[in-house]
């Protein structure tokens, strides 16, 4: 996977200091006049950006390679030809770059033009206002309507799955979709279809999601910059200045997700997870993504129940765990260990996993032990 | 190390017939066989022998014929022609005067191919043996030289001497970008990695370009000797040649080529004994502009969407598979054993400045002969298109050149005194680029003609990056909508804007150059655009919908031809004997000004 993300960057640059890693070893560069270092292998976008040097991008993700389409983050670097673009420049020993200019300014501000000459400008119910990278470079350049104006692209997209929304209007082609899919996911649903103003991502022969194997880990719709991917869940239940994220690890595995919810009134409306966080870097999978439905439905157990006179019946953790333990001992006692099986879930960490066969093996005394990831 | 097979006796009477794609397509394969059956017929087959050659340069006059020791040249010849010139070769050899080449009709013939007018100011390296040799003979190669530089170098030259020959003798690439050959060979000398490539660029999309179709139909050793060549500089060990799949000609020529060159130990395993090893395979292109955009080719040829991305990293440190590979193309390839034959300072002797040696046109357009050329680098551009295009094939004066194809400029006859090469070239806003020129007369609409180019590019945009997709879309809205009638004030303006955006940013030279036609027909011929604008007047009359056919009463008889003809009925003879035309129901189909016996209508 990706080595160059800000966060693996972030890491490396400390490991380095705290390994007391010489000067040396580092680039010294100019960034608009101020003298920054940078790791070595960096591009210009990461070192700016840890520099706290505002630089805009659509197409860049940290979890994906570096790209070059949308060429919003073109910077002047002396010596070198034209506008480079900084998220797919390394850094050079004594580099001097610029990162702001009346002609950066106004080329980046007529590309944003371009975008929205084409785009489906709905921001009013769109589920990405306020959280949509075309949108805050609209307002970043001071943009109220495109002085270009032509043909575009139209929002014919018959996606009949229950997660993804996709709307073909509002996509900038940043190939973001694509990308993750290929670089992260190595699922290959998405591709580049079609040449010149028609080149979009869709599909193989623009077939559904479903029939395309798509997995619905939903990576798609995190890394998409605009509307053109949304989450189906969330429509209409939360804007994105309305919601409040909450932090916390994932339940489903024992890889631990970093994971944040968004609720509103109570309600969970919408998962993801941060970019600058381990083990899963902005990762998901389709269950700790899409798979929280579980927690608001009226069937969930909030408590552990024991039955009492043919009855579950709510109970305490110290109530129940007793009883469990109570009754495992009766049955060893009586039938010898090996009356006692255990399955353990994929759920619980190795550690957990551990502890769960050495209960088994040593406290009950069997071997009758598996795993439901072996299933 | 290399015999040339001499079973074939030198001394036969040769009859070269042109089997270069625009002859074929004009029945040279039949004429050929026609030739044969009748030199089988009399049994002559030892003496007289017919090679079916690559292009021969002029196909405006194909197909070619090409005769005997001197080269007497027959033109267009059909299959009457052909058993009138078989009389002769199989009798007294006397030219037939009456199919003889004439500049026009009545003139005195002009009997050897080379007199030509159009071949006057040429010089043959890269097509040295394009319609000399049998392209499908590793034989007849031998006998024309080829494998010689190849076997000379490995036997007596280490791979930096040939680096520093290519470099020494100036030799730009051929492709477009006009990148130092001996350089790109010593960066990717230089690089590190076990295994190299070293590929050659055949996929030449430019609309009108066919020069490296014409080098691969007509020479495909040369080009293989030039890879072998530049593999041995680099340290190459395997190779691919990227064709378009249009070219079935060509790949079918060059699957031979390399197949022969195996089987005699020039291609492939310790080449000539000498230890060294280099093998070639074809990958047939499906047919993308783009993909000729050298990291777009390394995609494709890896099997992804052929994209471009971003350089560095050049292809020279990381290409294919992330191996050091250096492409090359086909007309630079073709070079190198000239160069290595000759000399350095030989081909440094051709040309100007910083640009050497010879360089490779199709010429296309409103001349007389149109067709491949050959020149030194430097020639004018009117040379060009008056000496060797044989000037303007209409009565009316040629005003403009494109040169480089849909990435080039359109330069105007006031700088039709600006030299053919790379620096000259670039100082007026065009470039020598792949070496497509197309010479337009004034019944050429400038407006029209950068939209027919924009509208290429925009088409063949790998969409990646924003300018390039969308920039150039609403500059073919723009254009297009000013031919249409429909231009508005402050469309100029935005054209450049524009143009200046899809210029600064794009990230592959097909949305770096795209817009160059544009800007320069706004640059030269501004006042077009601004009477399509202003006055909706298309001074051309090549816009449909700003231009209408008229009769001119004087010349009209009165037959009603046009009448008779106009599918709308758009033509009425309002007193008996004259004609006119309603123009609101005329669709502009042109029927009337091409029946009309008098030349009374025309477009206005
Ligand atoms: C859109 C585009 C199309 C190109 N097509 C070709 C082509 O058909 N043949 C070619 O040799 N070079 C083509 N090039 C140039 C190649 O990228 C590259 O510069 C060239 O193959 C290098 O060979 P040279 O150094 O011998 O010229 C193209 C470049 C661009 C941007
Ligand atoms: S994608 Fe962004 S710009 Fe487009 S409608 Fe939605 S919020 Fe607005
Ligand atoms: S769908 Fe979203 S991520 Fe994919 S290319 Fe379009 S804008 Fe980018
Ligand atoms: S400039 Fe055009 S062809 Fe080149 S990468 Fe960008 S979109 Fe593709
Ligand atoms: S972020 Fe660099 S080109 Fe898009």
């Amino acid at each position: 996977m990706n080595t160059r993300g800000i966060i693996n960057t972030s890491a490396v640059a400390t490991g380095a200091q705290a390994t007391g890693v010489v000067e040396g070893s580092m680039v010294t560069l100019a960034i608009d006049g101020r003298v920054v270092t940078a790791r070595p292998g960096a591009t210009v976008l990461e070192t700016c950006r840890e520099a706290g040097v505002h630089i805009p991008t659509l197409c860049h993700d940290p979890r994906l390679e570096p790209y070059g389409a949308c060429r919003l983050c073109i910077v002047e670097i002396e010596g070198m030809r034209g506008y480079p673009t900084s998220c797919t420049t390394v850094v050079a020993q004594d580099m001097a770059v610029t990162t702001t200019s009346e002609t950066l300014r106004a080329l980046r501000s007529d590309l944003v033009e371009l975008l929205l000459s084409d785009h489906k400008v709905e921001c009013l119910t769109c589920e990405a206002s306020g959280g949509c990278g075309l949108q805050d470079l609209a307002y970043e350049f001071g943009i109220e309507t495109s002085r270009f104006e032509g043909a575009k692209h139209v929002s014919e997209v018959d996606d009949p799955n229950p997660l993804i929304a996709r709307d073909p209007a509002k996509c900038i082609s940043c190939g973001r979709c694509v990308r993750i899919c290929d670089e992260v996911q190595g699922c290959h649903v998405w591709g580049h279809t079609k040449r010149g103003f028609d080149a979009l991502p869709d599909t193989p022969s623009s077939v559904s999601l479903l029939d395309a194997g798509c997995e619905f880990c939903g990576q798609c719709v995190s890394t998409c910059p605009t509307g053109a991917l949304t989450d189906r869940v969330g429509r209409f239940r939360g804007r994105r200045w309305e919601v409040t994220w909450t932090e916390t690890t994932c339940g489903y595995c024992g890889v631990g997700c970093a994971i944040e919810f968004a609720t509103k009134g109570g309600q969970i409306v919408g998962a993801r997870a941060p970019l600058d966080k381990g083990p899963n870097y902005g990762n998901l999978c389709a269950k700790g993504r899409y798979g929280w439905s579980f927690a608001q439905h009226p069937d969930r157990l909030t408590t552990p129940l024991v039955r009492r006179d043919g009855e579950l019946t709510p109970a305490t953790w110290d109530e129940a765990l007793s009883l469990v333990a109570q009754k495992l001992a009766a049955i060893r006692d009586e039938h010898t260990g090996s009356a006692v099986a255990g399955l353990a879930s994929a759920k619980c960490t190795n550690e957990e996993n551990y502890l769960f066969q050495k209960l088994l093996r040593a406290g009950i005394g069997t071997h009758n032990i598996d795993h439901c990831a072996r299933l | 190390m290399i015999a040339p097979d001499t079973s074939t006796p030198r001394a036969a009477y040769e009859v070269r017939v042109c089997a270069g794609s625009a002859c074929v397509a004009n029945g040279s394969l039949q004429i050929a066989q026609r030739f044969e059956e009748a030199i089988a017929r009399n049994g002559l087959a030892g003496s007289v022998r017919v090679i079916k050659t690559g292009c021969h340069g002029l196909c405006a006059r194909g197909p070619v014929v090409v005769v005997g020791p001197d080269g007497v040249f027959y033109p267009a010849v059909d299959l009457d022609a052909a058993d009138r010139i078989i009389v002769s070769v199989l009798g007294d050899r006397e030219p037939v005067e009456p199919l003889l080449f004439r500049e026009s009709p009545g003139a005195d013939s002009i009997a050897r191919y080379a007199d030509v007018p159009f071949n006057a100011r040429q010089q043959r390296i890269v097509l040295r043996n394009c319609g000399v040799i049998d392209p499908e003979s590793l034989d007849s190669a031998f006998a024309a030289g080829d494998y010689v530089a190849l076997s000379t170098a490995l036997a007596t030259m280490t791979p930096e001497q040939v680096i520093e020959m290519v470099r020494d003798s100036g030799l730009r690439g051929r492709g477009g970008a006009g990148f130092s050959t001996g350089m790109k060979w010593q960066l990717a000398r230089a690089a590190e990695g076990d295994l190299k490539y070293l590929c050659c660029n055949a996929d030449e999309g430019d609309p009108g370009a066919f020069m490296d179709r014409a080098v691969l139909e007509g020479d495909p050793h040369a080009v293989l000797e030039g890879m072998a060549l530049a593999a041995y500089a680099i340290g190459a060990s395997e190779g691919y040649v990227y064709v378009r799949a249009e070219y079935p000609l060509a790949v079918k020529r060059l699957r031979k080529a390399i197949a022969d060159a195996e089987a005699r130990g020039l291609l492939g395993k310790d080449i000539m004994g000498s230890g060294f090893s280099y093998s070639v395979s074809i990958r047939e292109g499906a047919g993308a502009f783009v993909c000729g955009e050298e990291t777009a080719l390394i995609a494709s040829v890896e099997g992804r969407r052929g994209m471009p991305r971003p350089r560095p990293p050049f292809p020279t440190t990381s290409g294919l598979w992330n191996r050091p590979t250096c492409i090359n193309n086909v007309e630079t390839l073709a070079n190198i054993p000239w160069i290595v034959a000759n000399g350095a300072e030989a081909y440094a002797a051709i040309g100007t400045g910083n640009s050497k040696g010879t360089k490779v046109f199709a010429l296309t357009g409103h001349v007389h002969y149109t067709g491949l050329v050959e020149v030194p680098m430097g020639l004018t551009v009117r040379e060009m298109v008056h000496e060797i295009g044989g000037g303007s094939s209409s009565e009316r004066p040629i005003k403009a050149v494109q040169i480089g194809g849909p990435s080039g400029g359109c330069l105007p006859a006031s700088l039709f005194d600006t030299h053919i090469d790379y620096d000259a070239l670039a100082s007026v806003g065009a470039v020598v680029g792949s070496g497509g020129l197309v010479a337009v007369d004034k019944s050429t609409c400038m407006v029209e003609f950068a939209r027919y180019f924009l509208a290429f590019t925009q088409d063949e945009s790998c969409g990646k990056c924003v300018p390039c997709r969308i920039g150039t879309k609403r500059m073919l809205e723009i254009v297009t909508r000013i031919t249409e009638g429909h231009g508005q004030p402050g469309d100029i303006e935005t054209l450049e804007r524009l143009g200046n955006l899809v210029r600064s940013t794009s990230l592959c030279a097909l949305g770096g150059t795209a817009a160059n036609p544009v800007l320069t027909t706004l640059k030269y011929f501004r006042e077009e655009y601004e009477e399509h604008i202003s006055e909706k007047k298309c001074r051309a009359h090549a816009c449909g919908a700003l231009s209408t056919y008229a009769v001119i009463p004087e010349k009209c008889k009165g037959c009603g031809v046009c009448k008779k003809n106009c599918p709308v009925n758009a033509i009425s003879s309002v007193i008996k004997e004259q004609y006119t035309i309603d123009p609101d129901t005329c669709v502009k189909c042109g029927i009337c000004e091409a029946k009309c016996p008098f030349d009374a209508i025309i477009r206005v």
